[in-house]
């Protein structure tokens, strides 16, 4: 991609500069902590230093005698209102400050409201709570134990012993055939896989700030939200305050990753203090506190087996997932699918039968589990798949290039229904990795190893291919708390032609006031420069529930489509009363309706707008104005895939990974903003290097966290990733309105298990079949050794 | 106690609390919120803004730190209603997806170009190497720097309009 040029604003789609670029580059975004209001007040959160422990007292006289603390609430203040645990997306409940117990370490026990952030901070060191530490459950593998400590004595019915921690058991594919299919299969593997509990991070951490109306009695929240209008009903279930007199506000918002999409006790927390002083509430937190408290990622310990013939076709596969959701069961995902969409674990190969297992289960550890770009769990899916190919062709001494293309779905099997019941929608996987190993030069790729093998050089070639399920969802399956996945839109067109489009999904960086105005530019021929788009205030957006699982082109931007359209169906009308014909003698072209046979007569869409608004007569039963309304409930979700080749050197002495090239062939369907589509493949491979070589949340025996700062917890720098090289192929999705697909999470799900292949295949001299992530100099120097460490705890 | 800062070419003078960090006294003293805080730890380099001409991580240096001295942020960026070449860049190439690291990796750009006109890659990713960004996966900064480097008067001087 090169510099897009000022002067090029496609009508429609095409690289054009981002409209929200303008106040970034000046400082002049809204952030939410930019947001100032008159008599604010500054909150800050009490955390718990323990993993598991009963709260004996909390003494907050000390606190409250501080001259500038205004507040101080506990969970017994709470408790009084009924206000001490909310929802979670997941149907758990959470506490919002602790009664009763701790449950992991960095939760929310008491929150003061002070004049300034700094006397907020210095109240917290004031208030004494007294703890009677309680032995606490660090490995998920030991949390149905018949004598594991019970987390949750809160939920009814819970007793110590086997079943005392366990929160689902799920299950997807046919067990019975694909038992058939392993019985008979010529060569099985198996393997344990550790997909480590990582953090989205986003750079800007969690916050709010809350309002209170006492006269109005509204509440206006601003806050760092993914999901507005979902959010707005979780604070009326939790706060007890009417649906109608909430407004959340999303600002401009410091990434998402799926970090803000559920709700923090933080938040509720300012709304509380709000409600209490009377006045404005700040609360952001720390980077500690995000890191320590709010929605991890993966944590899955995958048991993956693959069977397969002599020659290399892949029969089947199957897996044992043991999921760690935390102390509450706080995953953000349609509520049909506990494990999210890890049935899509077929990948992208013509299997025979699959099968997958998921128990959830409690631990001492931060709640949340979907989150950091993951497509709902498909991450993991796509790791566990693509390493479990990988071994194969390992176990079989073929190349993992020639085994996935043998392998892959053909064009002509879409719509292709896999092994557990998804119905891919489009693809031409072959084409696509061809396209890869052509532009990575892999032939010469593997000379080069060869030679580099011979002078005792680690080099490793690292392939992989996905395939997402993107875009929840249809209102049939996928819901979040009872609430059907499908978005509204609104689009308004102004007497000038000028348009105003008002979307439910909310941006993050992903450049939605430029792409939504594509989307509407293209459908009504009219210039990006004339739509605004306006997104993340509930008090002006129709419903929808947020920006996360890659949904937003497909579900939201599917919505801006059809909303133009039927503004276009109704400038017909409008254009016929003008121009005195019938409407079907109308025919278009962009950004106007003409008379068939005589293109000179016609009208635009701004002559039609004024029109509208006009004394024009128009048809019975057609009412002026020129803006149409909808919900757009997708038929399917979207399957975008790709095809990536990493190409690393590993230091023998010292272990050190470099990542030294990265191709990354993407087929997102098509592509509204390539430049926009670029970045957020570019983000995600970055994202995937992290994963794979740094970044891990890991714990000590005692339940402390190992990974609460960002000294401890690694992101990749512009030094660990090399220049992405990136190419494409464009499937259109069938069933979306303009062909498109998600494509936001794409590289995130994709990449990590390319680094890792990678490194693997440069340690394949070594005999060594498989090792977890991250791979550390430290991890992979033992992997050489043959003795692979156990990354998630201390105590390996 | 008693702080006065020029900031951007402006005197300011605030009664503050000596342990005061310097990003709080922009952000909330001076209502300069450009400047971003991200992480606590001098990690993350969204704090980048530069004091007396270098670049330096204000979540970790007190207000008092920089009485009596220059403080340039993002805001001073821009000269004459001109943006300079640096923010140019970032929108031509795009530098940036959701805009919170943008500041200080901008900060640092200008200050690596006042110094070394013409970069090659690996001196601009060595020069932001103490900067975060979790959205861009830094291939864009590095490209939007280029431009700004290939690009000294900015756009403007491109009445043709053409790019890099």
């Amino acid at each position: 991609m090169t510099a897009v040029p000022e002067q090029v604003t496609p009508i429609g789609y095409g690289s054009m500069r981002r409209k929200e670029d303008a106040r970034f580059v000046r400082g002049k975004g809204t952030y939410v902590d930019d947001i100032q209001l008159r008599g604010m007040l500054h909150g800050a959160v009490l955390r718990s230093p323990h993993a598991h422990a009963r709260i004996l007292s909390v003494d907050v006289t000390a606190a409250e005698a501080h001259p500038k603390v205004r507040a101080v609430i506990t969970g017994e203040t709470l408790r009084q209102r009924g206000m001490a645990w909310m929802p979670t997306l997941s149907g758990d409940q959470q506490a919002v400050l602790a009664t009763d117990k701790v449950r992991f370490q960095g939760q929310e026990v008491a929150f003061v409201v002070a004049d300034d952030r700094y006397a907020a901070r210095d109240a917290l060191e004031l208030i004494d709570v007294e703890y009677e530490p309680l032995p606490p459950v660090m490995d998920a593998r030991r949390a149905l134990d018949a004598g594991a400590p019970l987390i949750r004595d809160d939920l009814p019915g819970r007793r110590p012993g086997p079943a005392g921690n366990h929160v689902f058991d799920w299950e997807a594919g046919d067990a019975a055939r694909t038992e058939e299919v392993f019985a008979r299969a010529e060569v099985t593997i198996a393997e344990d896989l550790l997909y480590p509990r990582v953090h989205p991070a986003p750079l800007e951490t969690c916050g709010a700030v809350a309002d209170f109306d006492p006269i109005a009695g509204k509440l206006t929240i601003w806050s760092t939200s993914q999901a507005p209008h979902a959010h707005r009903l979780l604070y009326s279930l939790a706060a007890g305050i009417p649906e109608h007199k909430i407004r959340v506000i999303s600002p401009d918002i410091g990434g998402g990753f799926g970090n803000k999409v559920p709700i923090y006790p933080g938040y509720l927390c300012a709304v509380i203090g709000s409600l209490v002083c009377g006045r404005p509430v700040k609360w952001v937190e720390d980077r500690s506190e995000n890191l320590m408290s709010t929605s991890f990622a993966r944590d899955y310990h995958m048991r993956g087996e693959i069977a397969a013939t002599r020659d290399g076709t892949i029969l089947g596969v199957r897996v044992h997932v043991l999921a760690d959701h935390g102390a509450f069961n706080g995953a953000a995902q349609p509520s049909k699918f506990p494990a999210g969409f890890f049935g899509v674990f077929t990948g992208s190969y013509d299997l025979q039968a699959a099968y997958c297992h998921v128990t959830g289960v409690y631990t001492n550890k931060a709640p949340g589990g979907v989150a950091y770009a993951c497509s709902f769990r498909i991450t993991e899916a796509v790791y566990l798949v693509e390493r479990m190919v990988d071994m194969l062709a390992f176990e079989l001494g073929a190349d993992p290039a020639e085994l996935r293309m043998k392998n892959l779905l053909r064009p002509d099997q879409f719509p292709y229904t896999c092994a557990t019941g998804w119905v891919y929608d489009s693809g031409d996987y072959a084409r696509t990795l061809q396209l890869a190993l052509d532009k990575a030069g892999y032939d010469g790729l593997r000379r080069e190893q060869a030679a580099r093998r011979e002078r005792g050089e680690l080099m490793g070639i690292g392939v992989s291919f996905f395939t997402e399920a993107v875009g929840a969802g249809p209102r049939k399956h996928m819901d979040i708390l009872g609430l059907g996945m499908a978005d509204g839109c609104e689009l308004r067109v102004h007497p000038t032609g000028a348009a105003v489009l008002h979307i439910s999904a909310q941006t993050q960086g992903q450049g939605h006031e430029t792409t939504f105005a594509q989307i509407v530019a293209e459908e009504l021929g009219i210039s990006p420069d004339d739509i605004d788009v306006v997104h993340g205030d509930t008090d002006q957006t129709p419903f929808g529930l947020g920006t996360y699982g890659s949904r937003s082109t497909p579900v939201s931007g599917a919505a801006a489509a059809v909303v133009a359209r039927r503004v276009r169906d109704k400038a017909r009308i409008v254009a016929a009363a003008m121009l005195e014909v019938a409407a079907d003698d109308l025919e278009w072209e962009k950004g106007r309706w003409f008379v068939r046979g005589d293109p000179d007569l016609g009208r635009t869409i701004a002559e039609i707008a004024l029109a509208a608004h006009s004394d024009l007569e128009l048809p019975d039963g057609v009412e002026g104005h020129l803006d149409a309304s909808c919900v757009y409930n997708p038929p399917n979700l979207t399957y975008p895939c790709g095809a990536y080749i990493c190409v690393v050197d590993v230091d023998p002495g010292t272990g050190k990974v470099s990542v030294r090239r990265f191709v990354a062939v993407d087929d997102c369907g098509v592509r509204i903003n390539p430049m926009i589509v670029e970045g957020q493949i570019h983000g995600g491979l970055a994202d995937g290097v992290g994963m794979a070589l740094m970044e891990v949340i890991a714990f000590d025996s005692g339940g402390n966290c190992l990974g609460g700062s960002f000294m401890d917890y690694l992101l990749p720098t512009a030094e660990e990733c090399p220049s992405w090289e990136l190419a494409e192929t464009v499937t259109p999705s069938p069933h979306h309105p303009i062909g498109a697909k998600g494509v936001g999470e794409s590289a995130t799900v994709g990449s990590p298990p390319a680094v890792v292949n990678a490194v693997l295949d440069a340690l394949r001299p070594f005999g060594v079949r498989h090792a977890d992530m991250p791979l550390t100099p430290a991890q992979v120097w033992r992997a050489i050794q043959g003795r692979p460490l156990r990354p998630d705890l201390a105590i390996t | 106690m008693e702080v006065t800062v020029t900031v951007n070419g402006d005197t300011c003078t605030r009664d503050v609390e000596p342990r005061m960090l310097l990003i709080h006294f922009l952000r909330d003293e001076l209502q300069l919120t450009g400047s971003h805080w991200g992480c606590d730890t001098s990690n993350c380099g969204a704090c980048v803004v530069w004091l007396d001409g270098a670049p330096l991580k204000s979540c970790t240096a007190l207000a008092v730190m920089a009485s009596g001295r220059d403080v340039r942020t993002v805001e001073g960026l821009e000269h004459d209603g001109e943006l300079d070449p640096v923010q140019q860049g970032f929108i031509a190439c795009h530098g940036l997806q959701c805009g919170f690291c943008t500041p200080g990796m901008m900060m640092t750009a200008r200050w690596l170009l006042d110094h070394i006109p013409d970069p090659t890659e690996a001196e601009i990713r060595e020069a932001i190497s103490g900067q975060i960004c979790r959205c861009t996966g830094y291939e864009n900064i590095v490209r939007s720097v280029r431009w700004a480097a290939a690009h000294p008067d900015g756009a403007a001087a491109q009445p043709d309009g053409k790019t890099a």
